[in-house]
């Protein structure tokens, strides 16, 4: 279901068997439109970016798929499977994993120990009383190859408290791929971080890409147009415009309406 | 016990064994084990009464320090496991039942489903709507317990035999009594350090550091808390049995709030989230109580200032202190 208003809109049956397709989808928060009848498919093994400006919905898009914020209106599928009524916990164990904007991590515990929760979650029910968690292999190897392929190999037995910001968004990245997601959602990777931690998010990110379906939020338009095959610019909740990231970036009321900005979408339309 | 043990922060290397923290602990440890002898040589059989009831209630304050320590589940109504714990016994002696094996698991069983009652509403709510709540059901119990007419109602109920356990244990026997008592408190505790390090007490750990993320990675949180409430309800029942046992009354007085409101206390000043936190600060709490009510009429007016210095100077309570954290 396209609304007229969006001018580029991609039908859903366009994409041949996406991994995840948004059919006019719709969130309000009171009088705040957060999403309005989005659609939206993306297909297997593509990085897709979704860019706007402050306020335009991109934290809700992702909450929407995500499950922690249910639609009005609307449906999500995954893999062929409708979720749009699943909860949280039970999408990821379909192979949904997310990170997030804000840095949300279990502090008190060391960096391995995240991760080896987040690998906890997909072997079975942890109703297991008695054996010490941190001598199990079948946990600790998974979660020692996630930080490591995060670039945290060395700081595995750190608390999280004592990392630095970048190596925070690297846990969170780690912590995604240690449950082998097969759509990764990752809300502004590069929120923060200084110009060499972007680099070397930007790297980490390039070498994920083809083993899985990222969808990735982004205000480093350097970073989106180095790793994304398209692009959707998100308005007032509306899809405006979504395709290759050189018909996008020709697009005129993209230039108008975001890309033309320099403070990088600061508070025009926040 | 290595410092991994320890959730909070700065815990300080695992290499050394003897540290003021693991020394306060063998001297709490070797004190609770010597202390019959005292009476036995002095005649004085107060002492043994009032350790005994520490004791028990560090069995309370363990249970409480598993969902409040590590599972940051702040629950205001503990003491009414006591009291649910304590009237198992007492209506089921009055009834005539005495037996041990069917009145301790009649005491841990209902607290643990009425843990399951109030866990189910409660811990759908956080932070003071929960405290709220589980304060909310103890009153509720406590009214019930002062409607009891047959048992007592407002004035209690005295059970006239201890629970009987054929010729396994004789709990008339004083000394006997305290050492189960005992070796039930370090029983419990080797429980709790073995569940909080568990794959489930990582769930639990990781929910009260952050929930939202814990479901986000694919974990049911609420059903693990709700174990991890019933555990400790369950826990704190048994207690409660032995407190009936060891004062061989029962009254509503058992589920005061106030009594919750000390074991709050107790696990704060030990240290909130450390394996025997709620050991030195049940010890300390009640020790500094009862001598205070010898010398003044108010010994809150002195123990009051003293918990505040301690919750706004000592971040991880008494045991934090031995540690050298300071709150920044």
């Amino acid at each position: 279901m396209c609304t007229a208003a969006s001018k580029v809109c991609w039908k859903a049956d366009a994409v041949p068997d996406p991994i995840l397709q948004i059919e006019g989808v719709s969130k309000r928060f009171g009088g705040v439109i957060a999403a309005d009848a989005i659609t939206l498919a993306i297909p297997r093994g593509e990085v897709h970016a979704v860019i706007g400006p402050n306020g335009a919905g991109k934290t809700t898009l992702v909450g929407l798929i995500a499950g922690e914020i249910a639609p009005f209106a609307g449906t999500v599928r995954f893999d062929g499977n409708d979720i749009t009524r699943l909860p949280v916990y039970r999408r990821n164990r379909l192979g949904l994993a997310r990170s997030f904007q804000i840095t949300s991590l279990f502090s008190e515990l060391t960096a391995l120990d995240n991760v080896a929760l987040a690998v906890q979650a997909h072997r079975g029910h942890s109703f297991r009383f008695w054996r010490d968690a941190r001598s199990e292999d079948e946990l600790r190897k998974p979660a020692l190859a996630a930080l490591a392929r995060a670039g945290l190999g060395e700081r595995a037995d750190v608390l999280v408290a004592k990392l630095s910001h970048g190596e925070h968004r690297q846990l969170e990245i780690a912590m995604a791929l240690a449950t082998n997601p097969r759509l990764l959602l990752l809300d502004e990777p590069m929120a923060g971080t200084g110009p060499d931690e972007s680099v070397r998010m930007v790297e980490l990110l390039r070498q994920l890409k083809g083993s899985m379906t990222i969808l990735l939020i982004e205000h480093d338009m350097e970073a989106v147009f180095a790793l994304a095959d398209r692009l959707t610019v998100l308005v007032y909740g509306r899809i405006i415009a979504s395709g290759e990231p050189a018909a996008v970036r020709a697009d005129a009321e993209v230039r108008k309406a975001y890309l033309g900005e320099k403070d990088g979408g600061g508070g025009r339309h926040g | 016990m290595t410092a991994s043990l320890d959730p909070t922060l700065d815990a300080p290397p695992q290499s050394a064994l003897l540290t003021p923290r693991t020394a306060l602990i063998g001297c709490f440890l070797a004190v609770l084990a010597l202390l019959p002898a005292y009476p036995l040589l002095t005649g004085d059989a107060f002492t043994l009464t009032l350790f005994t009831r520490i004791v028990i209630l560090a069995i309370g304050a363990v249970s409480l320090n598993l969902i409040m320590g590590y599972g940051g589940m702040v629950s205001f109504g503990h003491a009414a496991y006591l009291g649910i714990g304590g009237y198992a016994i007492g209506i089921l002696a009055k009834e005539g039942i005495e037996s041990g094996f069917v009145q301790w698991p009649v005491a841990i069983g209902a607290s643990a489903l009425y843990a399951l009652v109030v866990g189910a509403l409660s811990l759908r709510t956080r932070g003071v709507y929960f405290i709220m709540i589980t304060l909310a059901f103890a009153q509720m119990i406590y009214y019930v317990a002062i409607g009891l007419d047959r048992y007592g109602g407002d004035d209690g109920l005295t059970i006239y035999k201890r629970s009987q356990f054929g010729g396994v244990i004789n709990l008339n026997n004083n000394t006997l009594f305290y050492y189960l008592c005992v070796a039930l408190l370090v029983g419990s505790i080797y429980l709790v350090g073995r569940i909080v390090n568990s794959r489930f007490g990582l769930v639990i750990r990781g929910s009260r550091s952050n929930d939202r993320r814990m479901r986000a990675i694919g974990f049911p949180t609420f059903r693990y808390r709700l174990v991890c409430f019933i555990i400790a309800g369950a826990l704190c029942g048994l207690a409660g049995a032995l407190l009936a046992n060891h004062t061989n009354f029962i009254s509503p007085a058992m589920m005061h709030w106030t009594r919750s409101g000390d074991l709050i206390v107790m696990v704060v000043l030990g240290g909130l989230g450390s394996l025997f936190g709620p050991l030195i600060g049940s010890v300390t709490f009640l020790l500094l109580e009862e001598g205070l009510s010898r010398i003044t009429e108010y010994p809150n007016l002195i123990l009051g200032p003293i918990l505040l210095l301690v919750a706004v100077y000592v971040h991880g309570g008494i045991q934090g202190l031995l540690e050298g954290r300071r709150r920044a």
